[in-house]
């Protein structure tokens, strides 16, 4: 039924592919973390905040694979699938972390953004010195969220042929016929890495909450 | 744009698989949710234990992944095969469920206390507490999450095709293929994804009001009907983290 000679062969491809992963991830996860802030406060102009606002409605309705896809068959066979992997996932997420750093940023007592204004700081030291330290540290924890979210998101970039975790699992099986193990495995990776950053959430939760 | 309207048929039959597959992702995930939810409440460890168990695991395995397991693995390891479409809302009703039962437990876990304590002066049972007063008031406060969940879901249904399901993706790639229309092929899976979502997400909005409504929190008036069309936000401000 099962066998341990087997996993422990296929262990080391399936790890190094699971390296590939952690790597799209973060790299992803970037690009939103970035893009995300300059779409919430961007968002607060009148008119290019509501185009904004409607692209990111949409970006956030409609399913990521097929956005995976459609950019992918859109982009230039010299790009890598990977590239374009990272690049979509990043702009993806950029559209849930907007949404979690106006809720920060609407979440600044009126007074900080008045007094401000009162001492004439120019609207780079607003943001930067007295808006941006406060709002961000309250939503740590939600933009953390979206880490977990971002890594369990990246195995449908098989559908462009990326070789992370899922699409090495799938090369191995069909190559062999033995798929019960390489599957298995996969799951248990998942779980291997997502309870911990879990886990180490409820953590830093506890930690910006308390303040 | 005659391109589109003349194989619309085609998109509504992948747009209906994409309805099913949310329809039946939806209600095993509630089944389960609420399930384990409740469960997740009780004060003897062994059930929370298992609560935490199938929270912990099913949300922490991607749902394309649990897919490929019961659509490749199962079948070589116990002899016999899911249909497809089974294999895909059995593994989609397990990872929303497993959100929506944390969902569930700090709902009910956020009832006021004082409320628990007024049906044990009453001396009422846990069925009759459960059921007409922690449930109404909890529900009010789940259905903000579960309509971001249910949004999730449906997205989620996008991966099907991967496994063979013919849903909305794999008519807009078979469109391609056979066109070499990239732009337009695809733009109308999109329009249908976002409609749908629109859909559920009005939905929810009416659930929501009439949860309020019943436990007399009464919406701003001169919102009236109108205001479940205000600008949808779907998918934010997650409790508990997707």
């Amino acid at each position: 039924m099962w066998d341990f000679q087997w996993t422990l062969q296929i262990l080391p491809d399936l790890l190094g592919a699971l390296g590939t992963t952690v790597q799209i991830t973060l790299l992803g996860y970037l690009i939103a973390l970035v893009l995300g802030l300059l779409i919430a406060i961007a968002r607060r102009a009148p008119f290019f905040g509501t185009v904004l606002h409607v692209a990111t409605e949409f970006i956030r309705t409609t399913p990521l694979v097929i956005q995976v896809v459609f950019v992918f068959l859109l982009t230039p066979a010299h790009i890598s699938p990977m590239t374009v992997g990272i690049l979509v996932i990043g702009v993806h997420y950029a559209a849930y972390t907007a949404e979690v750093y106006r809720s920060g940023i609407e979440g600044v007592a009126k007074g900080q953004w008045e007094a401000a204004r009162a001492l004439s700081l120019p609207a780079r030291r607003t943001w930067g010195a007295i808006v941006l330290p406060q709002a961000i540290r309250k939503v740590i924890p939600a933009l953390g969220n979206y880490l977990i979210a971002t890594f369990k998101d990246t195995p449908l970039l098989i559908a462009i042929g990326v070789s992370e975790l899922l699409t090495e699992a799938q090369r191995i099986g069909s190559a062999s016929f033995r798929v019960v193990e390489v599957y298995t495995v996969v799951g248990f990776l998942f779980l291997l890495v997502s309870i911990p950053s879990a886990i180490l959430l409820r953590r830093l939760e506890r930690r910006y909450a308390a303040v | 744009m005659d391109f589109l309207i003349q194989r619309l048929p085609l998109y509504l039959d992948g747009a209906w698989v994409t309805i099913q597959l949310t329809i039946g992702g939806c209600a095993l995930a509630f089944v389960l949710a609420m399930f384990f939810g409740i469960m997740g409440t009780i004060r003897h460890w062994l059930p929370r234990a298992i609560s935490t168990v199938y929270v912990e695991v099913f949300r922490g395995i991607a749902a394309l992944v649990l897919m490929f397991w019961m659509a490749f693995a199962l079948p070589q390891l116990s002899g016999f095969r899911l249909d497809d479409m089974f294999a895909a809302i059995l593994a989609l009703g397990l990872n929303v469920g497993a959100y929506g039962a944390e969902v569930v437990r700090s709902s009910i876990n956020a009832v006021p206390k004082a409320q628990v304590e007024a049906t044990v002066a009453l001396n009422l049972s846990w069925f009759q507490r459960m059921r007409l007063v922690v449930l109404p008031q909890a529900w009010a406060q789940m259905l903000p999450t579960f309509g971001n969940l249910v949004i999730e879901l449906m997205k989620a249904t996008a991966v099907v095709y991967l496994i063979g399901v013919a849903d909305l993706t794999a008519i807009a790639q078979n469109m391609r293929e056979s066109t070499g229309e990239t732009v337009i092929a695809f733009i109308g899976a999109f329009v249908l994804y976002y409609l749908i979502a629109q859909v559920l997400i009005f939905g929810m909005r009416l659930l929501e009001r009439r949860a309020n409504r019943k436990l007399g929190r009464t919406p701003p008036r001169g919102g009236g009907m109108r205001l479940p069309f205000k600008p949808a936000s779907a998918g934010t401000t997650q409790a508990g983290g997707i």
